[in-house]
């Protein structure tokens, strides 16, 4: 039970890539952690600061548009604004592709691995217009940079994003009391969305000693946190709750409201032990096993509480332990895992994708490829149905309709991306490396055609599990 | 791991079938035996904490319109009267006319017996396994799943499980269906062999693949026999009827729900989202009352002559707070209500015991006050359509429930 290289891209990766060498040992992957995010580079996503300027312009339509509604002008702005919305819809499919790239292509697939735990863990999705389009700018701007860091950071870059605060309804939270709220009378006042989920899904955990009293003082504490579409993230003393506010014991804020009390609530959230124990568990069920071994647990708890919740060091407690190096594997890819480490393990050009000029043609494929399949997979891209994200537990996603939709793609979708398809005999080798089982490779042989032979490794449970 | 044990059961009996039936197109149809009962049960799950009191709004209560600024006033702003107390929110306007018909029906005030926490995915867990707490998450079953373990003779198809979530509710022992109607597997009899060969030993992958194979093939073999029953009909039908689109989303789900309830099937289950209405609720839920009413109507529809003897209950994990929030929505609270319908259920009434809505009378001053446990209505519709034993409801489907007096919710 110690380092294995195969085990390390197909547990902490995306798999086995032809192409491209897997790590060489636990200091080899934390190494390539520390290193430029050189795949973000090669295959680039507009951040969220970007992102926000296709609102920006979109509100500035809609503004212009009020005065011009009925005119010729007006009808110039509604075009204008269609294709700002058709624009950004199709970036997001574009967008699609490059996280699908980046997995297929980065010698780090540690790093693309934590980007999509922590972008769960974090969950977040636009409820409606443009920002339906701004979760993978999300994740560029408020996740990735802090994978590697400490959580309080990656704690209070989520919290504070305006997407963050749209989904979970903090931006028009306002303290009963503030000035804001008084002036508009009693139509405005709290949500205590963000509040709970920061307690029962992002720190503490739902079993964590916390109360009902605690989620009310915490969203009056958040009070003043939202955004604009053009100055990003701000403060609204106006919209703050006076007085201090009472969170788990401890008191913050006071006369002058401001982002700093929220920064000091979530930097003693992210110190909580009751914090260390959720992270830990959901990162060794996550990597592990739906089922992980309590030390292992115990063990990256005790590292997050020693070093204040250094990311690094959790991680390098997770790798250097036995029991993530047990040889069977256990957890079955989530279906965009599962598309991902195909693509991968096919070495998928990009030019497959880059070489589709026409934006309407490009959609097409995608949603064809990756949007329809993902649904039917169960996991709809980006859209789970709640802020706790995906299921991790196997049995969730191995339902008959869930499996069938998985071979049915894989039946389909590999043609689709590379021409030929590589003989089964020797893809089996590329997907699986020495530990393919004899009768996949019985099965890769035996199969009526290249087709149906490269299905029938990626349907195998030795492909689908990690 | 009760779902790989449910499928290793499913095989069994599949392999005693012919697994490969789906390969197989001269095979007859898959023979099950007959259901062991006539009467359909629908239970949906509404994710996401539906607000009660806007649903079936209190607006006789006195307290009621102090707590509601924007929203839920009663037939002033366009919701129906009930019965003079309770008005239906205007989105739900398409089922007025079950409930005219005594086709549709609420239990108001009610809740699972979870407390407190306020979690959308405890509440969940909870209200679909059934029990009074959360245990661990290992080898927990749904309440469903427990009422088919306590009924000999049930066949694969008895009870399905329909979508693309893996529901709780039904997982168990009990050998269930899952699938979902959107879903197609057309392998050729050589990649159906290979397939089984490579999954073979890893038992959660050959029970779903062997389910799969079966599933799919009884579905082709349903839509052939349909259109062959149309095709002896001649013409006529097919010509005077606009040709229908391709269903779906709800409708979808609904319209497999309602085939599979006219064949073998006799419990159902699925799930609609879209209630965590915590901003902007007069946008939001009319949102997700629309597919409600949507999927009611087209199981109506689908149904035909067995709408009669169906009953569809839906449920959430809880309610939302009386008061309006600061945002036009409403947060996480504790009562909640209960919606009835179908043929076989009493409708036209709104069942429960009204707490009142004074200071005095809400849960920790802030939650419709939980008069009964929801549990308890379920248990009462199964003993009723079932003749589940009475100790079997309260031991072992719903462990520690008080059923007391029979509300008398099926006609």
């Amino acid at each position: 039970m110690t380092f294995d290289p195969i085990l390390a891209e197909k547990r902490f990766g995306y798999g086995l890539s032809p192409r491209l060498a897997a790590p060489d040992s636990v200091a080899d992957i934390l190494t390539r952690l520390q290193e430029p995010d050189e795949i973000a580079v090669r295959f680039q996503v507009e951040p969220f600061s970007q992102f926000r300027d296709r609102m920006h312009r979109a509100q500035s339509i809609r503004k212009e548009f009020r005065e011009l509604r009925g005119t010729e002008a007006g009808k110039a702005l509604q075009k204008q604004l269609k294709l700002v919305k058709k624009d950004a819809r199709q970036q997001h499919r574009h967008w699609l592709v490059q996280t699908m790239l980046r997995r297929s292509w980065t010698r780090d697939g540690f790093r693309e691995r934590l980007a999509a735990f922590w972008a769960d863990h974090f969950t977040a999705q636009g409820k409606a217009g443009l920002l339906k389009r701004g979760t993978t700018p999300y994740i560029e701007e408020a996740i990735r940079p802090h994978l590697s860091g400490r959580f309080a950071d990656l704690l209070y870059a989520t919290t504070t994003s305006p997407l963050m605060l749209h989904y979970l309804d903090q931006e028009n939270s306002m303290g009963p009391d503030s000035r804001r709220a008084q002036k508009r009378g009693i139509k405005a006042g709290l949500n205590e969305n963000l509040a709970r989920e920061l307690l029962e899904l992002h720190t503490l955990g739902v079993g964590a000693p916390y109360s009902q009293g605690d989620v009310r003082q915490l969203a009056e504490l958040l009070t003043g946190l939202t955004y604009s579409a053009q100055d990003g993230t701000k403060f609204r003393k106006d919209f703050a709750e006076p007085g201090s506010e009472t969170v788990l014991g401890k008191t913050y804020g006071g006369d002058q409201p401001g982002l700093d009390d929220i920064r000091a609530v979530l930097e003693d959230l992210a110190a909580h032990p009751a914090t260390a124990h959720h992270i830990a568990s959901k990162l060794a069920v996550h990597f592990v096993s739906d089922t992980p071994d309590p030390e292992l647990v115990r063990v990256l708890e005790q590292r997050y509480r020693d070093t204040g919740g250094d990311l690094t060091q959790v991680y390098d407690a997770l790798l250097t332990h036995p029991a993530a190096w047990q040889p069977e594997p256990s957890n079955i890819k989530l279906p965009d895992e599962f598309i991902a480490s195909t693509m991968r393990a096919l070495a998928i050009d990009p030019q497959v994708f880059s070489a589709i000029e026409d934006g309407d043609q490009h959609e097409k494929h995608v949603i064809r490829l990756f949007l329809k399949p993902l649904q039917l997979m169960g996991q709809p891209w980006q859209a789970p149905l709640g802020p706790d994200g995906w299921a991790e537990e196997d049995d969730a996603w191995l339902t008959p309709q869930g499996l069938s939709a998985r071979i049915d793609w894989a039946m389909s979708a590999p043609a689709k991306m590379r021409n030929p398809l590589p003989d089964p005999r020797h893809f089996v080798t590329d997907a699986l490396g020495r530990w393919a089982p004899e009768p996949v490779r019985f099965a890769a042989k035996a199969a009526e055609n290249r087709r149906v032979g490269v299905a029938l490794i990626l349907a195998s449970p030795a492909f689908q599990r990690k | 791991m009760t779902v790989s044990l449910s499928r290793r059961a499913f095989l069994t009996r599949s392999a005693i079938l012919g697994c490969s039936a789906a390969a197989s197109p001269l095979l007859t149809p898959i023979s099950l035996a007959a259901a062991p009962w006539d009467q359909r049960l629908v239970v949906i799950i509404l994710r996401g904490a539906m607000d009660g009191l806007d649903v079936v709004q209190p607006y006789g209560d006195p307290s009621f319109p102090g707590l509601r600024r924007t929203l839920s006033a009663g037939p002033a702003a366009g919701a129906l009267d009930l019965d003079g107390f309770f008005a239906l929110h205007p989105a739900l306007a398409p089922l007025y006319p079950l409930w005219q018909a005594n086709d549709l029906g609420f239990v108001h005030a009610v809740s699972t017996p979870y407390r407190d926490k306020r979690s959308h995915f405890d509440g969940q867990d909870l209200l679909e396994a059934g029990t009074a707490t959360l245990g661990s998450a290992a080898g927990r079953d749904g309440w469903l799943n427990r009422l088919l373990q306590s009924v000999p003779g049930i066949e694969a198809e008895t009870a399905y499980s329909i979508g693309h979530d893996n529901m709780l509710l039904l997982t168990g022992a009990a050998p269930v269906a899952n699938w979902s109607p959107d879903i197609s597997l057309g392998l050729s009899p050589q990649a159906v062999r290979l397939a089984e060969l490579v999954m073979h030993d890893d038992p959660l992958f050959r029970d779903a693949f062997a389910e799969a194979q079966m599933l799919s093939g009884s579905m082709q073999m349903m839509e052939e026999n349909t259109m062959m029953a149309g095709g002896e009909m001649s013409g006529m039908a097919t010509m005077t009827q606009p040709p229908k689109g391709k269903a779906k989303g709800i409708d979808l789900i609904a319209e497999f729900t309602a085939k599979r309830l006219k064949a073998d099937t006799r419990i159902a289950a699925f799930s609609i989202g879209g209630w965590d209405t915590h901003d902007g609720q007069q946008r939001a839920l009319p949102r997700a009352l629309g597919q409600l009413s949507q999927a009611i109507l087209t199981l109506k529809a689908e149904l035909g002559p067995h709408w009669k003897k169906t009953t569809v209950l839906a449920m959430t994990e809880f309610g939302r707070t009386v008061r309006e929030n600061g945002t036009r929505g409403t947060d996480h609270g504790t009562g909640g209500a209960m919606l009835l319908a179908g043929g076989a259920v009493r409708g036209g009434r709104v069942y429960g015991d009204w707490p009142g809505l004074s200071e005095a009378d809400l849960y920790n001053r802030r939650d419709l006050m939980p008069t009964r446990d929801v549990r308890a209505y379920a248990a009462w519709a199964m003993r009723g359509l079932y003749g589940i034993q009475r100790s079997v409801l309260e031991q072992t489907v719903f462990p520690g429930v008080d059923m007391d007096s029979d509300p008398g919710i099926l006609r």
